[in-house]
């Protein structure tokens, strides 16, 4: 039997296009995770691993550490800058991995662009996705923090839009950077980037430890802010300095997503 | 293929598309169109139902229309039984089927196939022709690139032949054969080298490393009046015209790489 | 007419043909030691850098240490445990990288170089690359006054060996595979807590005892034991043999299993 197409559907495309077209991006992606769960909860047990191996592990060792003037556990002190990095974590792994896969091999993004989808769609898509994921792993982080009694004040609530916004931050500037990738090999570097931020983030010791000269530098890089922005908001001791940090992450993301839009047009249309 | 699909911009000349300019118009030409690449995009990290649901969406389909829509091209590509199935494990043939049914979900005017039988066994091939002989009759307009001079014959109301660059005939293939080949061909061979003799008998011949081709109205007539000269060859074969020969005849034998 | 005189191949000895497989990754390896060295030299000295010398700053109570400074605490136990992370990630992407997308290792048995001897290769070029990284880190600690005794040259050899424990089992059931999924769990899954509960950073003895026995069967705490006696001066005769032989056997089954699979794999 051969099957008859049903051309009745209106003809010039069902319906026009969509208001917003990138989400139909974003639904792709919920779409791809559906079957890899797993791979999500293996994305924030990590940094749970970091809670307990160095948080409560080292926290035997450290005893109290002070912070906005009161002095607490160690676990408590690093939990929030846990938050933090896990928004990086999630936003950087997504947009680097996962879209050099797309871009380079699966060619996901040509099989879009020859749909009504524009290069803004697929661009705002893409980084919206990796945000969600750094706000889906900083809030079970947060909840498991609080079950096991290291959050005590309710502005930590507002770690989750911190971490969305470090997400959107990250994931903009992934994807810059890997539009310049030419092979698996140079996600080394990527890797050899992430550590020394992560570790050297002030997530597991306050900046004052850190020799006077070198405070800049590590006031300079992206991870710092994150970090402190949440652990101010934990222990409710925000103010309107920190600001700054969310306008670093403006900045971030607005640079990120300007120049993966220009990569990607000479990358894929031309 | 990429600037008609409106994806890169126009390098040089005009182009226009239903009447639209692709610089201007780009979203709403594209949501008419349907295109199959050159080489499958299909989405790996997804089935294959879901490839053509997610497609659907890209168009603006609804979620209950776009999986509708899914069923019904499963249904034509022959693929129902693998719509749970992971793209990857396909065959050749059933993943250019499957993009085929993607470039149709959104009931496209006009498809873009990129050399749509490229590296398929013949099985699969006359199965797809057969399908997109189906979308032709019922009134989708194929804009086709190929290499296969069988398949422009199968396919195509209207042929362009293009070299270097350049279009060098239009017309509908039994146009072509008229114009620029003869009816039938004469493939001859002889042991001792060609006979001279050869040339004056028909308007056109061409000397091939094994093989002569006679170009001729008539290949029976052609060859009893051969034999009447003294020309007998060690083997002959008489073979009606193809778009091959005009293809070959228009673009010469030599590789352009 | 010039006769051809063709000469009888000469079928290399098993032996042989190992070492040319070692000696072709090698002069591969002057192109692609870069990320190696890095990762092998520059991840540890960040923990060090961090970890031991920043958050050792914190820290008051030192007692369950054994030492009064952190640093000399953390630095040999980062060496063994940053050793089996690399050992580990080796044995999954590249691992099925070479088996699988790239191809390298199917053009490798063309030769002929058997899938067992393969294998051999594949582990033991895994563990060369882990020692040379961790020679530098070792000097990198000597500068830091941080060896105390001229054992500490034996130290990046653990580190190798270790290295190979791990390898050698994941690169196993990495060739098992079609595919890489399940990798990034295993990483985030058994690597990361592996790493953190490994010892370098804190007794195991502060562990749960479950928890502190999942440490004490697997390969990284030996080498981190290990390592903190070479690198200290402190050696413990027969806890040390203890831990060697530990390190050992997951390299022997670990090898045998990866001679079966790599075996299985490209011989169908």
């Amino acid at each position: 039997m051969i099957a008859l197409l049903n051309l009745t559907q209106g003809r010039g495309g069902p319906g026009s296009a969509s208001r917003f077209p990138a989400r139909h991006v974003f639904e792709r992606n919920v779409l791809s995770y559906r079957r890899l769960w797993l791979v999500f909860v293996a994305g924030f047990i990590e940094p749970v691993f970091y809670l307990l191996g160095l948080g409560v592990g080292l926290g035997q060792l450290v005893g109290e550490v002070s912070v906005a003037g009161t002095s607490v556990e160690y676990a408590a002190f690093v939990a929030p800058g846990l938050i933090a990095a896990s928004a990086m974590n999630a936003a950087v792994f997504d947009s680097t991995f996962n879209f050099f896969y797309k871009l380079k091999y699966a060619k996901t993004f040509d099989a879009m662009l020859v749909t009504p989808l524009r290069l803004g769609d697929v661009v705002s898509g893409e980084v919206a996705w990796s945000m969600t994921r750094s706000g889906i792993y900083a809030t079970i982080f947060l909840a498991i923090a609080t079950l096991l009694g290291l959050i005590e004040s309710w502005w930590s609530l507002l770690t989750i839009p911190a971490a969305l916004l470090i997400g959107i931050a990250f994931s903009a500037v992934g994807t810059a950077l890997t539009s310049f990738m030419r092979s698996w090999h140079d996600f080394d570097y990527i890797q050899l980037g992430l550590q020394p931020l992560f570790l050297a983030s002030t997530t597991f010791f306050p900046l004052s430890v850190y020799p006077e000269w070198s405070r800049p530098i590590v006031q300079a890089t992206p991870l710092y802010h994150g970090v402190t922005l949440c652990r101010n908001l934990a222990f409710g001791a925000q103010s309107l300095g920190d600001l700054w940090h969310v306008a670093y992450f403006v900045a971030m993301a607005g640079l990120g997503v300007a120049f993966t839009k220009g990569r990607l047009r000479s990358l894929l249309m031309d | 293929m990429k600037m008609v699909s409106t994806v890169s911009p126009l390098t040089e000349g005009t182009l226009s598309i239903f009447g639209r300019l692709p610089e201007r118009d780009g979203r709403e030409i594209r949501q008419r169109m349907g295109v199959v690449p050159q080489e499958d995009n299909l989405d790996q990290e997804l089935t294959v139902k879901e490839n053509l649901v997610i497609y659907a969406r890209y168009f603006g389909l609804s979620w209950s229309d776009a999986k509708a829509r899914a069923d019904e091209l499963l249904e034509f590509a022959k693929l129902t039984d693998r719509a749970d199935a992971k793209v990857d494990p396909l065959s050749g043939g059933m993943k250019r089927r499957l993009t085929i049914a993607r470039s149709l979900v959104n009931d496209p005017e006009l498809v873009l196939l990129d050399e749509p039988t490229t590296g398929l066994d013949p099985q699969a091939r006359h199965l797809l022709w057969e399908r997109l002989y189906r979308l032709k009759e019922q009134g989708v307009t194929l804009l086709l690139t190929t290499h296969y001079m069988d398949e422009a014959e199968q396919l195509s109301d209207r042929l362009l032949v293009m070299d270097e660059g350049k279009i060098v005939a239009v017309g509908s293939p039994t146009e072509l054969i008229a114009q620029h080949v003869t009816k039938e061909v004469l493939e001859l061979r002889f042991t001792d080298g060609t006979p001279d003799a050869l040339h004056t008998l028909a308007h056109r011949t061409e000397q091939l490393p094994d093989r002569v081709l006679v170009y001729v109205g008539d290949g029976d007539a052609a060859l009893a009046h051969m034999y009447n000269e003294g020309i007998s060859p060690t083997g002959s074969l008489i073979r009606r015209s193809t778009l091959e020969d005009v293809f070959l005849a228009l673009t010469g034998r030599s590789l352009n790489e | 007419m010039t006769a051809h005189v063709r000469s009888a191949p000469v079928i290399p000895s098993g032996r042989a043909s190992l070492w040319h497989f070692l000696e072709h990754q090698f002069s591969r390896y002057r192109t692609t030691w870069r990320p190696t060295i890095v990762s092998g030299l520059v991840s540890p000295v960040l923990f060090l850098l961090t970890i031991g010398f920043g958050l050792g700053s914190q820290i008051e109570d030192t007692s369950t240490l054994g030492t009064n400074d952190y640093a000399a605490y953390v630095g040999p136990g980062v060496l063994a445990a940053v050793a089996m992370l690399q050992g580990g990630s080796l044995g999954l992407w590249p691992t099925l990288g070479a088996l699988k997308w790239e191809g390298t290792y199917e053009a490798v048995l063309s030769t002929p170089l058997t899938a067992p001897e393969l294998a051999t290769g594949h582990i033991l070029w895994i563990g060369f690359r882990i020692v040379v990284g961790s020679t530098l880190y070792v000097i990198v600690l000597t500068l830091f006054g941080l060896v105390e005794s001229p054992l500490a040259v034996l130290a990046p050899l653990v580190a190798g060996l270790v290295a190979m424990s791990f390898t050698a089992p994941v690169s196993a059931f990495s060739a098992s595979r079609e595919s890489d999924e399940g990798f990034s769990l295993i990483s985030r899954l058994i690597f990361t807590p592996l790493f953190l509960f490994s010892g370098a950073f804190f007794p195991v003895s502060q562990l749960p005892v479950a928890v502190s026995w999942i440490s004490r069967v697997t390969p990284v705490w030996h080498g981190v034991e290990l390592c903190r006696h070479l690198i200290n001066g402190e050696m413990q005769p027969l806890d040390d043999l203890a831990h060697i032989a530990v390190i050992v056997l997951w390299i022997v089954a670990g090898w045998l299993a990866a001679r079966r699979t790599f075996s299985n794999r490209l011989s169908a």
